[in-house]
């Protein structure tokens, strides 16, 4: 029979991890902001940066926020594999029809 | 059936023993749930990139007139509030029942905090005349600094109207399914906060508490890429 214990319960963290991921978020928040000041040649140049330092914020609260790091592997592939192919697929077939379609004149 | 001793008689017989078998499905189905919502939002991203894209002069005009230090406070808040929600998971995993309800308590006033500073831009928007829809006449009309009139040209390119227009309806829409996002997110929060203070939560069964908090994280996951598409691409 099985008893449910401390164990059999979702991964405990250090209570610190939460407070540094939190700083690391703020601190990554004001970065973005500051490089939004600043103009690093083109548009796009602007857009990557602030979409990598957005990237790097999602992540952290993804793996610490979200436990998502002590999670197995049927909520990886269910909850992030499988959306994000399903992303990729829907809006890349879009964005590449959208830029790349050559209408005959 | 041999019961080896009362005390797991009674951990046996426990009405909320069914409950914390389901604990793995629960998240997993929360976690299929978030999917879902990447992928509505997805949607409303890549229509965001294409016309960003077609639009490049026009949508950079109409990033001047939102306020950074509004969506810089708004990101601020909300940071903070996924941390307390995170923290409020962590106290009653360790079955700290009173840190847990202070911690669930600061997040929904975060949120409501959130959503007071959304209806302050958007007040502004609707004094401007801004609407969904309908922005390119504001900004034709209207000669102040901040909501200057629509050049014809700018950076050496004509400026279609329409653009503008289009950009101030993806505005609208985004930020507003993502306020009705921190909205539900608010709902969901206090009822867990009403279980909370019923003492139906402890530290081996928590499931609501931490599948809302995983909802909680979401807005915040959106409001992530929201806010640097929104407001600092100048």
């Amino acid at each position: 029979m099985h008893i449910p214990t401390q164990e059999s319960r979702g991964h405990i963290s250090p209570t610190k991890t939460y407070i540094y991921v939190g700083i690391a978020l703020l601190i990554l928040t004001a970065i973005t902001v500051a490089a939004s000041y600043i103009d690093f040649g083109s548009m796009a140049i602007n857009v990557t940066i602030a979409l990598i330092i957005a990237t790097v914020k999602a992540t952290l609260v993804l793996l610490y926020f979200m436990h998502l790091k002590y999670e197995n592997m049927l909520i990886w592939s269910f909850g992030i594999f499988y959306p994000l192919v399903l992303f990729i697929i829907m809006i890349g077939m879009v964005v590449i029809d959208v830029f790349l379609r050559v209408i005959p004149k | 059936m041999s019961v080896s001793s009362i005390k797991e008689f009674e951990t046996i017989k426990h009405p909320v023993h069914e409950e914390l078998a389901g604990y793995e499905g629960a998240k997993f189905g929360m976690w299929l749930f978030l999917a879902t919502e990447l992928l509505l939002f997805g949607v409303l991203f890549a229509g965001f990139a294409i016309f960003h894209a077609k639009y490049p002069v026009e949508f950079k005009l109409a990033h001047m007139s939102l306020d950074r230090v509004m969506g810089s406070i708004n990101t601020v808040i909300l940071i903070t509030s996924s941390m307390t929600v995170a923290l409020a998971i962590d106290a009653i995993q360790r079955g700290k029942r009173n840190l847990s309800i202070w911690f669930l308590v600061a997040t929904i006033l975060l949120a409501s905090g959130f959503l007071v500073v959304k209806y302050f831009e958007y007040t502004a928007k609707f004094h401007h005349n801004i609407f969904p829809g309908n922005a390119q006449q504001v900004v034709i009309d209207h000669h102040t600094h901040q909501y200057g009139p629509v050049p014809s040209q700018w950076e050496g390119k004509a400026v279609d109207k329409n653009g503008v227009n289009l950009f101030f309806s993806f505005y609208f829409v985004m930020t507003g399914i993502h306020g009705l996002h921190v909205l539900i997110g608010m709902i969901v929060l206090t009822w867990v906060l009403i279980g909370m203070i019923k003492g139906k939560y402890t530290h081996w069964y928590y499931t609501p508490v931490e599948n809302s908090g995983l909802y909680w994280h979401l807005v915040d996951l959106i409001w992530i890429y929201l806010f640097p598409l929104f407001y600092l691409i100048q």
